[in-house]
């Protein structure tokens, strides 16, 4: 029982994490049409910057608002130079372009700051919670986790329904023509969608990193199961984004928990395979139609 | 006759291979060596995208599987070298044909994350079971060369040959497949895939037959490059391997099998001598280790950005006029057709 507890509450605050790459996966693909891998590669890269800004520093809260700062710049960055030349092209151009641009970070960082393994720290205590001697498997840090993706994904709902921002944000994901012949800029709607990602980007590499160490692959293979996050979630619906993290984060807790952790990455690429065969749209899209 | 002419070409250049490997030092064959096992991989994933219009960046893995059977042959039932290098083929064949189909569902983004993923996770299995993959230590495949040639020839000649051989089989049999009724089938698939099934082809089957051929070549390649650095552990087949064979692929000229050549001529002479400018310019062994790989990143962004068509598509523009297909792949849709490619809207 007490297993079983530890297992389920420490899988959705692992979820989370998935949830927020899954998140900026399904933001950018909605605007672009693009599958940025090289999501992970950014989400790594700022979460560098928070490492050298605590390092020199000390200020944890600095380094954590300058990686967002820096997920939210980077993502423009890289819209606006490398991949808006790719857009409305055969899809295997961004895909190419955005694994160049993965391995084109990962490099970087190793020239930077070396290969080596580097600690961390977390916003708050890692030691599990316990109610009486009743332990439930999840820290203060894992809620603080779970709380800032939430409230991030709350904010970002908040502005897709409520702001004129928000508005053509969507209306651009729905027709990019009709939306420009209504005056809106597409090219900015687009860069402000990247600069949203990367900010979700970095927001995972922060709350992640305090367990897996920093070095320049370390977001890989979260990378790979946010992207299953998403792709359970059905890529087009930031609600099923979430839904798909906090579902697989879940699952690969149970599989891990009760069948050893070696294979969590298996047993992610399986879930992965069997949704994509069972149902190639994601459990969570609408009716899926594709254009010929 | 296209057979006939492929034959005499591979032909020829096994016989200035077989002269050239003679009067090279070893470290040289060694690299000669290298060079033919990532053609015979490159090769492999060039004819996926170029030709199937379907995406792997995750072909290390396949190389990984091609590695690792051709070790376990070797080491405990000790078959003679091209039945092991038949083995590792087949394992990496009916690894790609398992993938391919789940991968033929699949269409770009997806697929290509599907793959990604494939080269994440493997290498996680061989420190499941140790005690038959040795863990992060791998497995050790040793090939001296057969005893006629006399106790004194290089070994590294030995693979050398051993490696041309199979990288010129692999590139005739990639060169027919590609001239044949197999290769239009795949073009029609590329170029518009409903069309080529109203024209009655089994696309399904075509991409699944893609992938399991890109698969074989990966994993003979793999097993090439087992016996040429004498050892096959997870460290040597991650996410960057794959992303490298990517790179050969497109800055060769994807589609094109000269191209797979000199993309594997870049992989393989170029990391050192950017590895040894990083470290003359100050960098750590790590970093400098590092610069090859920021170097793909730059190779696969501009190639792909300025010169889609790759060294091949240069040489070709130079030099006479275009004698296979153009890469139709990677031509500019329509304008209407924005944002309107993939999946559902």
């Amino acid at each position: 029982m007490q297993e079983f507890v530890e297992f389920t509450l420490g899988g959705i605050a692992v979820g989370m994490i998935y949830a927020a790459i899954a998140l900026s996966l399904v933001l950018v693909w909605r605007g672009t049409r693009v599958l940025n891998y090289s999501q992970g590669g950014m989400a790594m890269f700022t979460t560098y910057v928070a490492w050298v800004v605590i390092r020199d520093t000390g200020d944890y809260w600095l380094g954590f608002f300058a990686a967002l700062a820096a997920g939210l710049a980077l993502g423009a960055f890289l819209e606006s130079t490398v991949v808006r030349p790719t857009i409305g092209k055969a899809p295997l151009n961004s895909v190419i372009v955005t694994i160049g641009l993965l391995i084109l970070l990962e490099g970087a960082a190793g020239i930077i700051y070396g290969g080596q393994y580097r600690s961390f720290p977390a916003a708050f205590s890692v030691r599990g919670l316990k109610i009486g001697s009743f332990g439930l498997g999840i820290s203060e840090a894992d809620l603080f986790t779970a709380a800032a993706v939430l409230a991030a994904a709350l904010a970002l709902f908040l502005v897709f329904e409520y702001t004129s921002i928000g508005l053509r944000l969507r209306a651009t994901a729905f027709s990019p023509g009709v939306s420009r012949l209504l005056g809106i800029r597409i090219g900015r709607v687009l860069t402000l969608g990247w600069a949203l990602a990367g900010l979700f980007g970095a927001l995972a590499g922060v709350l992640v990193t305090p367990s897996t160490f920093l070095y320049p692959n370390s977001m890989d293979a979260i990378f790979v199961l946010g992207f299953t996050a998403a792709v359970i979630g059905g890529l087009d619906s930031p609600v099923g984004a979430v839904i798909g993290g906090v579902l697989l984060g879940v699952l690969l807790s149970y599989a891990g928990g009760y069948l050893g952790s070696n294979l969590v990455l298996v047993y992610g690429l399986a879930a992965l395979v069997l949704v994509l065969m069972i149902r190639p749209s994601g459990l969570f899209s609408g009716a899926a139609t594709r254009r010929v | 006759m296209t057979l006939a002419r492929h034959f005499a070409v591979a032909l020829g250049v096994a016989v200035i291979l077989l002269l050239l490997s003679l009067r090279l030092s070893p470290y040289r064959d060694y690299e000669l060596a290298e060079v033919a096992a990532y053609v015979t991989a490159v090769a492999g994933l060039t004819v996926l995208i170029g030709l199937s219009g379907q995406i792997s960046i995750g072909n290390g893995a396949f190389m990984a599987i091609g590695g690792y059977a051709s070790a376990l042959v070797l080491i405990h039932l000790h078959w003679p070298l091209e039945l092991v290098l038949l083995a590792s083929v087949v394992a990496a064949a009916l690894a790609g044909a398992l993938f391919g189909v789940a991968a033929a569902r699949l269409r770009g983004p997806y697929l290509a994350g599907a793959t990604l993923m494939l080269a994440v996770a493997l290498p996680s299995i061989a420190n499941q079971f140790p005690s038959l993959f040795g863990g992060d230590q791998g497995l050790t495949v040793t090939i001296a060369p057969p005893g006629f040639l006399g106790a004194t020839f290089p070994p590294t000649r030995w693979q050398a040959w051993v490696t041309c051989a199979g990288a010129l089989i692999t590139l005739i049999l990639l060169a027919n497949l590609s001239r044949s009724r197999v290769g239009r089938s795949w073009r029609a698939v590329r170029d518009d895939e409903v069309a080529a099934a109203l024209s009655g082809l089994n696309v399904a089957r075509l991409k699944i037959l893609a992938f399991v051929v890109s698969a074989a070549c990966a994993g003979l390649g793999g097993a090439l490059l087992a016996l040429v650095t004498g050892i096959v552990a997870p460290g040597a087949y991650t996410l960057t391997l794959s992303i490298a064979l990517l790179t050969g692929a497109v800055l060769g000229g994807l589609g094109t099998l000269p191209g797979a050549l000199w993309g594997s001529l870049v992989l393989v002479l170029v990391p050192t001598y950017l590895t040894n400018v990083g470290s003359s310019h100050g960098l750590s062994g790590a970093a400098s280790s590092s610069v090859p790989i920021a170097a793909y990143g730059v190779v696969l962004i501009v190639v792909m950005l300025a010169f889609p068509a790759g060294i091949q598509g240069g040489l070709r523009r130079f030099f006479g006029p275009a004698t296979a297909a153009p890469l139709t792949a990677l031509r500019r849709r329509t304008p209407g057709s924005e944002h309107q490619e993939e999946g559902p809207i």
